[in-house]
């Protein structure tokens, strides 16, 4: 055993340094850390910047322009990117449907979209809950009936993140109610333009629009955006899923927010001292810190076990998720009880990256209070989305534990 | 002993309800929690109009004489229907520290005025630095002829936008966090030289910073004794967060309503999500944290007749922080609970939980009260 970092990867380490120095937008640096209004622009000019310097997709095999990194390299990268206040890279389109496309897609969709996407020319979202289906997601409705070369796509879509910048959205859409649920399931991809798509906000519990509903009312798709096998795509879901987890612990963003919580717990005051000095927040610091030290070691084992037996991510994934939500759902509820009163203003025009205090408030309300409240109500959906947390256990006990 | 309410309680619970059913429903809450004065004025009149304001009060100034009780009774329905009207800062915490400590002179102008609904009062006590440390107090009063010059700044002043008049801790002597030399007087809100920044709270209320620049007040703003008035003030606000675990109570209890009802009624893999064994667990927990809440609002709500201060503040600390937790857990439950429905705008179950934090932070956290509660020397005694 061996957790020192190679020579090599303390070499990509700087190198991943002095990229980001050089490279990342002071702007978009800014929202970050200040955890101000980031909008699609910010995101799409980040991935091109990416793309530019061969970093646009990490993970992904060289053949489709990827970087082929090891865990341990897109480890260094995560946590470099998260300490420089690099945006997240969206994950539907490089974490979601890429890897589907690669393993399940044909040549013509492949060499179409992988580029578009890597390039940051296409935003993709995904169509995956609905009214009904949440948690029971193999119950969906919406249905793609086959006229022609084309299918007809009717139904509904909901909890869909960031959709109202997308130019494609992938699907699970019912193309047979013939047998088990699971089994009539197709993966089509859908251009938004699309006839027929419309885009209803749905505002979340701190008052931002992030996510959607989506309406399909006769939408023609042409059968050659079907990816796969029709009434086979909950195998496609599954393997979706699966890598979509790999990277739910979110280390990198813990980290910062726990280096923010030590910020923010240092510039507060009780009784003429720094918060950090109260032996109680102190002790509620800890004790996050120590569930993030093993997790971050945790991650790295279970991803390292994964790429040495060159499989597909497992349910061991599920425990990344757990933690990683619960995690950065405590940072963000300490950072807001941090600011003590100065949590309690609603200041939405405060996460415009030109707002400046008013005179009376920045003498005590810092640069970083006004979104932590906001983000600590908006972070209580990481437990409940991709898989809940009693979803997530209900996968260890069954397919780890044999329960 | 005996927990029941009266016929009185019990009638004044019914009548609230059927207002909140009647007047008060998510959709108008939601239009009043953003319109220009944050909540009803028509709703004010009716509380005028059927007694809320004067509940508190000696009949001899125009109240109706109420307990602790009876204000639980109100705040757990100000929970429930997640009204925005101002009452606890202008009746529950303002009205009741000048019950408490003001000259009958005071009593005689401002009780009657506040149950009339003509007069509304804000508490100006908390500053920026000092967290959630009523004893520290930077701003100043400095004797000016029989008057006094008030400078400094508050923070967080709630329900300020729309008081007429505030109660303003001020050091009369002394240095930054002593107990003693902190003076409290009653500021109109027009006065010369004090400015107001407003903004909504997060909880759908409105608050503001406030800055005083050589404020003028005549003695008679002067309420309790100079220098000492540290000692109200913390009356007043351990009767606030007595008010402030009611209306917690209110809310655990409606939230607990509405996870059961959704178990009951949300389907997934073909049956109730209610028939799964994790969750009707869970909701066995939010269940036993909302009957603990009750008992420990109970105790908070009976301190306004304890006359051992030590004893009253060591009692209120313990179910703020107590409550706080349990509301924070069953607060977080629901939403996990509601799923993806827990965390949208358009359903009440997010604005529930946006209530309850807010209400943990307001008057300090569960870990500042669970400190004050742990004290080792009010251990010993408690």
């Amino acid at each position: 055993m061996n957790l020192n970092y190679t020579a090599e990867e303390e070499s990509f380490r700087a190198e991943v340094r002095a990229f980001l120095q050089a490279e990342l937008p002071d702007d978009i640096r800014s929202k970050v850390r200040l955890g101000r209004r980031m909008r699609k622009d910010d995101l799409m000019r980040w991935q091109k910047i990416l793309y530019r310097r061969g970093w646009g997709a990490g993970m992904w095999p060289k053949r489709y322009g990827g970087a082929e990194w090891s865990v341990v390299e897109q480890h260094i990268f995560d946590e470099e990117g998260a300490a420089a206040g690099a945006p997240p890279q969206i994950p539907f389109a490089l974490r979601m449907v890429a890897p589907v496309l690669m393993t399940f897609g044909n040549a013509a969709q492949q060499s179409y979209f992988l580029p578009r996407i890597i390039s940051g020319e296409d935003w993709w979202c995904q169509g995956y809950s609905e009214p009904g289906s949440g948690s029971d997601l193999a119950s969906l409705r919406t249905s793609a009936v086959r006229e022609g070369n084309h299918y007809l796509v009717n139904g509904q879509k909901t909890w869909n993140t960031l959709g109202q910048y997308a130019d494609w959205i992938f699907c699970l859409v019912r193309t047979s109610s013939d047998s088990r649920p699971q089994q009539g399931i197709s993966f089509l991809l859908i251009d938004m333009k699309s006839t027929g798509v419309s885009v209803r906000p749905i505002i979340t519990i701190e008052g931002e629009h992030e996510i959607n509903d989506i309406f399909f009312e006769n939408v023609q798709v042409p059968v050659a955006n079907l990816v796969g096998e029709e009434n086979k795509g909950w195998t496609y879901a599954k393997f979706l899923l699966s890598h979509e987890r790999t990277n739910n612990a979110g280390i990198g963003n813990c980290k910062r927010g726990l280096k923010r919580l030590k910020e923010i717990a240092s510039k507060q005051t009780v009784n003429g001292r720094p918060l950090i000095d109260d032996p109680r927040f102190r002790d509620r610091i800890a004790e996050v810190e120590l569930e993030l030290m093993a997790l971050e070691i945790t991650n790295l084992r279970v991803l390292s076990a994964v790429a040495t037996e060159s499989r597909a991510p497992g349910p061991e994934v599920s425990l990344l998720k757990i933690k990683g939500s619960e995690i950065i759902q405590r940072l963000t509820e300490l950072q807001m009880h941090a600011l003590g009163h100065d949590a309690l203003p609603l200041l939405r025009e405060a996460l415009e990256m030109d707002w400046l205090a008013p005179a009376m408030l920045a003498e005590h309300y810092g640069a970083y209070a006004p979104p932590l409240t906001g983000q600590y109500f908006n972070q209580r959906k990481t437990t409940i989305y991709a898989g809940s947390t009693e979803i997530q256990k209900n996968i260890i006990s069954k397919l780890i534990l044999g329960l | 002993m005996d927990f029941r309410y009266s016929e009185e309680q019990l009638a004044l619970q019914d009548t609230l309800r059927r207002f909140i059913a009647k007047d008060y429903d998510f959709e108008r809450r939601r239009a009043l929690a953003r319109s220009d004065l944050g909540f009803s004025a028509d709703a004010w009149a009716q509380y005028a109009a059927l007694g809320l304001l004067a509940l508190p009060f000696p009949e001899q100034f125009g109240g109706l004489g109420g307990n602790g009780v009876d204000t639980l009774v109100v705040m757990e329905q100000f929970g429930q229907g997640l009204l925005l009207e101002p009452y606890l800062s202008t009746v529950v915490v303002c009205g009741g520290l000048i019950r408490d400590a003001a000259s009958d002179a005071v009593k005689k102008t401002v009780l009657p005025a506040i149950a009339e609904g003509k007069l509304r009062i804000a508490l100006a006590a908390y500053e920026a630095a000092g967290r959630y440390e009523l004893a520290h107090v930077a701003c100043s009063a400095d004797r000016d002829g029989d008057g006094w010059r008030l400078t400094g700044g508050k923070s967080v002043v709630l329900d300020a936008p729309s008081a007429d008049y505030f109660l303003v801790s001020a050091r009369s002597s002394g240095k930054l966090t002593d107990t003693d030399g902190i003076s409290l007087f009653l500021v109109k809100r027009d006065a010369p030289g004090l400015e107001l920044l407003a903004y909504p709270t997060q909880s759908g209320g409105r608050a503001a910073d406030l800055k005083l620049e050589r404020v003028g007040v005549e003695a008679d703003a002067l309420i309790g004794p100079p220098g000492q008035a540290l000692a109200i003030i913390e009356r007043a606000v351990d009767l606030g967060m007595a008010a402030l675990c009611a209306e917690a109570l209110g809310i655990v209890t409606a939230l607990n309503e509405a996870t059961l009802s959704y178990l009951k009624s949300r389907k997934q893999f073909g049956t109730a999500i209610g028939s799964f064994q994790v969750l009707q667990h869970r909701m066995a927990d939010m269940f036993i944290a909302a009957e603990q809440t009750r008992s420990m609002t109970i105790i908070a709500a009976i301190q306004d007749a304890v006359g051992d201060t030590a004893a009253r503040r060591r009692a209120i600390s313990g179910a703020k922080a107590y409550v706080g937790q349990a509301a924070r857990f069953v607060g977080q439950q629901a939403v996990q609970l509601h799923g993806a429905m827990g965390v949208v705008d358009e359903v009440i179950v997010a604005h529930y939980f946006k209530r309850l934090t807010q209400i943990d932070m307001t008057f300090g956290d569960a870990d500042f009260h669970f400190a004050r509660f742990s004290d080792a020397a009010a251990m010993r005694n408690g």
